[in-house]
Formats: structure tokens, sequence, C-alpha cells
């Protein structure tokens, strides 16, 4: 435990001057856009005459300089504070903590079907590489990797929502149902079947086919060779030791994923009204509200840090000769 | 002139009370209040809540009927305004609505800080309320009386004196997103990227009304996800379009939903072609004339629209009946005619048939602005004008046109508010600066057409006033300083439960009282 604080304090330390560089980029590349926060509000209202734009800029402080703007930001965010948004007129934490649990099951679930699931169909296609049963999952699973995912969202949603109703549209829980505890939790996960499915379905090919290559290739060693010679059981030798070993790379894998899915679910989130972070991202670069996307950028890199802090922890577990040589840290 | 017609709302269709009406909403304003931000946006959830002195209406008396105010009658001299109020209206806290409400909106709210009402109430000097159902309107210099009347539905929302008294800063307050009003539905709950819910006001002025006992305005950004939860009937009514044109053909055809054009004559929105007269050949008439006669206007109702829009004939659009005139120059599809005016006007074609290039800037906010901006080209190569489409994102489109000029040829969405005066002029009067959204930003300059304006704001004789809109058009027409194509009303999409749909002009932004859910 007392290591994977240490972990964690090292990794977040070591992360710090590439958040800033992050931050500062995010900065400018918004700043490089053309048109400013308030631009993109009075066309939202329909027009406005000219001292109101100017007062909108004043009271937003966009009628200073750059670098003004920019030194301001930093040195609130030094005091840990993330800013005011423009976009919402409300503190960014709280916008950002509001939309937070939502993205966090909505990746986490996914990440876990198509972990869990990809790994297991992984093992079954390289149990027997080159059987039918291979053929017919990586042939499958090609064709799902090639489906781009709001395609696949509006397929789901299409069939399983609008034609068989056996689930909801679009929307994270029943509208102000009232629903409480285990009722309401229960809500939740029906409402996050189909946006789980379309988002992880595309990232669980990419877990079946490393697993059957991982596999194709322990097969090939020669203690793979050895221990059929010894007369195990088929069962044993893949589930016990070519399974394990393919696994290491995917779990590699799922740290390096996590990122990639919190872009992907943009998409998603739109396509099934999931108010997450995706969402949040899109709205506030529309909105040229640089504080707000660089609050996000934030707390995706936290989130996307403690995924593979989590990652290095399963690696250790898995291997042992990680963590006893603490290659990891 | 006085009206006390009996709302039309009373007369409606009888149909069952309560029940939950869910609808589709595509955005989620950041200041919800409309005596602030008088946008469509704002008034389609805010409408309901907050009430202007009159709304739009098809039957009564020059187009409107009461809400909060039950007549009103300008002074010949445009100095004044009195608005009799209605008695018995309570604020949904249970404070009492009287004159002093409408007095502090106008003079604190409307006038200071509105998009519209800025300019609209710019010469009020100050409201006079005698007694609480009283309130006189005094002008610092004559304001057509018509033009307020006109504008009433849009800029008038009444906001609670005692809820923004002593604040500071009333745009930045936290009272705008928790709205109290004297409406049919009060204002619960907002829980951002989900929902806004409306409760039944039990205490509403208007006798058996309002019918259903909630509203719910469901957040859905994606336009296919509008029409999957319309069809699996978690939502029961999606407006503005939010169900797109292209679906309409399908849906329509789907059992229990029902497809509503009626209900946007109020808010009536043209496309145009803005053209930026500081292009020194966009700046000869003549050019700007072979452009209009590139454009098949009917080609572009039928393909792009899908029929639903009309097309255009000048300024002022025929939903405008008020103002509007036929009676102006027209420009036919002829291609023969565009390339004789070119020719004309000295730009010959060039060996590769072109006669001179130019950027495109279609605006970004609806499909049928881009998608114009994509025909709009061909148009123009086959009259040899090689044009390049430049598309950005909102507030990229907003700096490039409005505030940088960096454009030659833009298609503008803009929107005609039920007087030339209030969004519609500023389109072709000279004199305003860079950065304001849907103004002349052309930088045409015509000193007629100046004077026509400015002239109309002096007039407060009815019939003298709208004469000179109707000679503004003409000229407008005849000089084309921007070219409008077509008009077009949005399409309201509803389970057929759903009752009294597309009653009054600004249907979808007006109360919902009426409203009904039959079993």
């Amino acid at each position: 435990m007392q290591r994977a604080f240490h972990l964690l304090r090292r990794r977040l330390i070591s992360s710090i001057p590439v958040l800033l560089i992050v931050i500062v980029g995010t900065f400018l590349l918004l700043e490089a856009a053309p048109g400013d926060a308030v631009d993109a509000y009075v066309l939202s209202i329909g027009g406005g005459d000219p001292a109101l734009v100017q007062s909108l800029r004043a009271s937003y402080g966009l009628d200073q300089s750059l670098g003004a703007r920019l030194w301001l930001y930093l040195t609130s965010l030094a005091r840990l504070d993330l800013g005011w948004s423009v976009t919402f007129g409300r503190p960014i934490l709280d916008v950002i903590l509001e939309r937070l649990p939502n993205t966090i099951w909505l990746m986490g679930s996914a990440l876990a079907l198509s972990f869990g699931l990809g790994s297991i169909l992984g093992i079954v296609a390289g149990a027997r590489p080159g059987s039918m049963s291979d053929r017919v999952l990586s042939v499958g699973s090609l064709a799902l990797y090639a489906v781009p995912s709001f395609w696949l969202g509006l397929v789901l949603s299409i069939v399983f929502a609008v034609q068989l109703r056996w689930l909801p549209t679009s929307g994270i829980e029943t509208i102000a149902s009232g629903k409480q505890g285990f009722e309401r939790a229960l809500d939740i996960a029906r409402h996050l079947i189909l946006p789980v499915g379309a988002l992880g379905f595309i990232y669980l090919a990419l877990f079946l086919r490393m697993m059957r290559a991982g596999m194709a290739q322990a097969w090939r060693q020669d203690f793979a060779l050895a221990q059929r010679a010894k007369g195990l059981s088929r069962r044993r030798i893949v589930l016990r030791h070519i399974a394990r070993n393919a696994l290491l790379p995917l779990v590699t894998m799922l740290g390096l994923q996590a990122a990639s899915m919190l872009g992907g679910s943009v998409v998603i989130e739109s396509v099934f009204a999931i108010p997450g972070f995706g969402r949040l991202a899109q709205e506030a670069v529309a909105g040229r509200d640089a504080p707000l996307l660089i609050g996000i950028i934030i707390v995706s890199a936290l989130l996307v840090i403690l995924v593979n802090l989590l990652v290095d922890i399963a690696y250790a577990l898995l291997d042992p000769r990680v963590g006893a040589s603490g290659a990891t840290t | 002139m006085a009206s006390t017609a009996m709302p039309s709302l009373l007369m409606a269709q009888e149909a069952a009370n309560g029940g939950r009406l869910i609808v589709a909403s595509d955005s989620e304003p950041r200041n919800l209040n409309p005596a602030i931000v008088a946008s469509n946006g704002v008034f389609f959830i805010s409408s309901k809540v907050i009430e202007p002195l009159a709304e739009a209406s098809f039957e009564g008396e020059n187009g409107l009927e009461p809400r909060l105010a039950i007549s009103w009658e300008g002074s010949d001299d445009g100095l004044s305004a009195t608005f009799k109020l209605r008695e018995g209206v309570t604020w949904h806290d249970g404070t009492p609505f009287t004159s002093a409400d409408v007095a502090f909106s106008a003079l604190e709210v409307w006038k200071p800080l509105q998009n519209l009402g800025r300019l609209v109430f710019e010469n009020l000097e100050a409201v006079e309320t005698p007694d609480d159902h009283t309130a006189i309107f005094k002008f610092s210099k004559p304001t057509p009386f018509q033009l307020i009347r006109n504008a009433l539905p849009v800029v008038s929302s009444v906001v609670a004196r005692h809820v923004f008294e002593g604040e500071a800063d009333i745009a930045a307050s936290p009272a705008n997103n928790r709205l109290v009003g004297t409406g049919p539905f009060k204002f619960t709950e907002h829980r951002p990227g989900e929902y806004y819910r409306l409760e039944r006001n039990e205490d509403y002025w208007a006798e058996g009304l309002p019918k259903v006992d909630e509203i719910i305005f469901r957040v859905l950004p994606d336009r296919a996800a509008a029409a999957g939860a319309l069809e699996a009937d978690e939502i029961q009514l999606a407006a503005f379009s939010q169900v797109p044109l292209t679906d309409l053909e399908r849906i329509s055809k789907v059992e229990g939903i029902k497809v509503y054009s009626k209900g946007y004559e109020g808010l009536t929105y043209q496309l145009a072609v803005d053209v930026n007269h500081r292009r020194k050949e966009l700046a000869d008439r003549k050019v700007r004339q072979a452009i209009a006669h590139a454009i098949d206007k009917d080609f572009v109702v039928k393909t792009i629209f899908l029929g639903y829009a009309a097309p255009s004939t000048g300024i002022i659009p025929k939903n405008a009946p008020e103002f509007y005139t036929a009676d102006v120059p027209t420009y036919d599809f002829d291609l023969d005619k565009a390339n004789a005016l070119l020719d004309e006007a000295g730009y010959a074609k060039d060996a590769n048939g072109i006669r001179f290039k130019l950027r495109l800037l279609p605006a970004p906010y609806f499909t049928e602005t881009r998608q114009f901006g994509d025909y709009l080209r061909q148009a123009l190569s086959s009259v040899g004008i090689d044009a390049t489409v430049v598309n950005n994102d909102s507030a990229a489109h907003q700096k490039a046109v409005y505030t940088d000029h960096d454009f030659d040829l833009a298609v503008a969405p803009t929107v005609y508010r039920n007087d030339p005066a209030i969004s519609t002029t500023i389109l072709v009067k000279s004199g305003t600066p860079a950065g304001v959204p849907f103004s002349n930003q052309g930088g045409y300059v015509n000193p007629r057409i100046d004077q026509l304006i400015e002239k109309a704001n002096e007039t407060m004789d009815v019939a003298e006033r709208t004469e000179l809109f109707k000679e503004f058009q003409r000229l407008v027409a005849e000089d084309l300083p921007l070219i409008n194509v077509a008009e077009w009303g949005f399409i309201t999409v509803a389970r057929d439960d759903v009752r009294n749909v597309s009653n009054n002009p600004r249907w979808a932004v007006s109360n919902w009282a009426d409203i009904a859910l039959t079993p």
C-alpha cells in the first residue's frame, strides 16, 4: 500500500511539467482559433449591440492581453482554483464534478467490457490458432473494429430502443423518476447498456486481437513445448501459462486505451445524450472557453494517471519479475 | 388601439387535464432570463414561466392577444404608451404582480440589458405607475407605437421587481437561472446536461389552465437521437426542426406521430447572401443582380428545404402581411441574363471561363445554411465566378464575417421579428461598428435607405410608417445590398396524443398553457 502511494506521488510530480506544457499549449491553441467566448455567446443569443459586446468582454476580462490572462489563469490554478466558466456561468470545478461520475461509469464499464470480453474471446481464439472458432472471431472482431462508434451507437439504439423498446434510447437515468438507492443504480445500468456496448465493442476487437496474437506467439516458445512434452492438459497450459504470458501486453494496452477512450466518448455521449466529459469538452471548444477545456484536460490527465497506476499494480501481480526488480517505478 | 379580446387560448380545444409532457431541447442557455436574453433558445423554455405583456396571435387585433397587459394604447405624439395590466395575477412565490414590476422590468432590465430591448426602448425615459394596474411609458423622443406594439411578444417579458431589486449586477444574478414568473408553469429544477423541469402553476390567472401537470425539457444534443426518442415515445414533442428535415418523410409515416409546419409564422428565418461591399466587383450593383439571377430559388426551396420554405422576394418576408409588398423588382433564375450583366459590368471570362474569384462563408448554425453554401458555389461557377467555400465553427464565423469583415460572400440566417425596425433595418443601415452579429457588416452605404429608415423611426402614423417600409423594400430589392433567397419556419413533430400544438404564430416560444395530453 505504501508503495502504491509512493508510486502515485512520483507519478503526479513527474507529470507536472507535462501538464504545464499541455495547459499553456491548450490556452494558446484556443487563442489561435478565431473568435472568443463573447463571440460565441453573442451569436447564441441572436445578436446584440456593440456596447453590450464591449461590456461582456470587459466583464469576463477578455479585453486584457493574452499574457495577462494566461498569467492570471496560471496563478489562480496554482491556488488550486480552476476558475469560472464563461459558457456555463458557473465555477468550473462544479461543472466538472457534476459530469465526472457519468464519464467514469461510461468509461469504466466500457473498458471492463472490452478488456474482459476481449481477453476471454482472445483466449478462445488463441487456444487453437487456425481453428474455425479462431477464424470466425478474428474476422468478426476486425469487422467490428472497422465500424465507426457513432454508427454502431445509432444502430444499437434503433434496434434495441426504438424497434424492440427493450432499453431506453438515451440519457443517463430516467428523468425526474425519484428513484433511490438500488433501484436508481439499476436504472442507470439499464441506460448504460447501449452506450457501453457501442463504445466497448470497438475496443473489444483490439484486446481480442492482441490476446490472440500474444497467445500464438507463446505457443511457439520453448516452455510451451516443454509443457506439452510433459503431458500437461491443453486446458491447463492455455489458462495457466500461455494466456498469462499473453495477458501482460494487454494490461499495458489497457492503460493506453483509457486515454483514447476519453476521446471516443465525445461521440457516444452526444448520440446517447449522456452529460459527460466528452460532450463538455466539445461545448468548451465551441464556446471558446479555455479555462473550462483546461480544467477538463487536467482532470482527465489525473484520471489517466490513476488508471496507469492501477495497471502498474496489476502488472506486478501478474508478473512477479516486475515486482521484484521494481521496474515499474 | 385597445384590445380586450378574450384570450383565444380559453376557447382552445378542450382536452383532459394532467400528465407529463417531455420535450426535446437541443441547448441549455447560460442565461435563462427572457427579459435579458430575448432569443428563441431562451424563450423556448422560459416563456412557460415568464410572460410578456402581449403574445402573438393568429386571430387577435394587430396580431396580438393579451397576456399581462389587457390593453395598450400609444399617444399620437409618440411620447407615451399606456398599458392596462391584468388584475389578480400573482408571482410564483405568492407576491402580487403590479405595475411596479413592469416599470422595474422596463427601466432596469429591458432598456439597459436586453439584446433587443436596448434598441426598442432606447428613448424610454420613465414609467409612471398611477395605480397598481396601469403603467405609462414615457419616451424622451417620439417613438412609433406601431414598433412598440409589434415588439411586445419579444421584448416585454416581465420579471419580478422583488426578486431582482438591490442586485448590483442583474445580468449576473443567480435568479436568472431560477426563474420566478407569472406563467402557467413554475420553474422547478435544472439538471445540467439532462433536463429542465417545469411544474403546473395551480394559481395561474387563466381559469382551467394549464392543462398538463409537468413539462420536462430533455437535453438531446444529437438530432438523430431526438427522432429515435420520439419514436420510442420517450419524448412527446420536438420543436424547432430538431427532427431533421430529411427524417420527416419517414417519421411522418410512423404511427402515432404528427408533423406540424404551422406555428412559426412570427419567427421567420431568412436565408440571405451577405455581400461585402468593400470588394470592388461586389460593390457593382450589376454583379449583385447577376448573382441574384444565378440562384434558382425554387430549386433551393425544393432540394435544400424539401419544400418546407418559400422563395423570398425581398428583405421583409411574406409572413409579415402588415409590411410585406410583392411589388418590388424581382430576379428570376436566368443564367443568360446573369452572364450578360457580368459582361456589361466589365468582368469578362478568361481562358478558363472564370471572371473573378471570391471567398464564400456559409453560416454554420443550420444544416440548410451550409448546404446552401455548397449550392451557391455551384450556381456561381455556372456564371463564371469561382467561389471557394470556407467552413468555420460559430465563433470563428462570427469573428471572420462580423468583426474582421474577412469574406466576400456569406450565407446568413437572419430573423424577421414582427417589425422591420427590430432586426431587419440594421442589416442594411450604415454605421454599425464591427463585432455586431446579424448587422450590416458588408459596409454597405446608401444615404437614401438610411434616410428612409430614419424617417420611419420618426413617423408616428401607422399607415404612413407602413408605406415607408414598403418603399424601403423596393429600394433594397432594386439595389440588392444583400440577396434574400428563401424564408423558412421550423417544423414541430409530436406524438398524436399531444393537443393544441402550433396554435399561434410564435407557438414554440409561447406559454403552452393550453397544451394537453389525451390519455
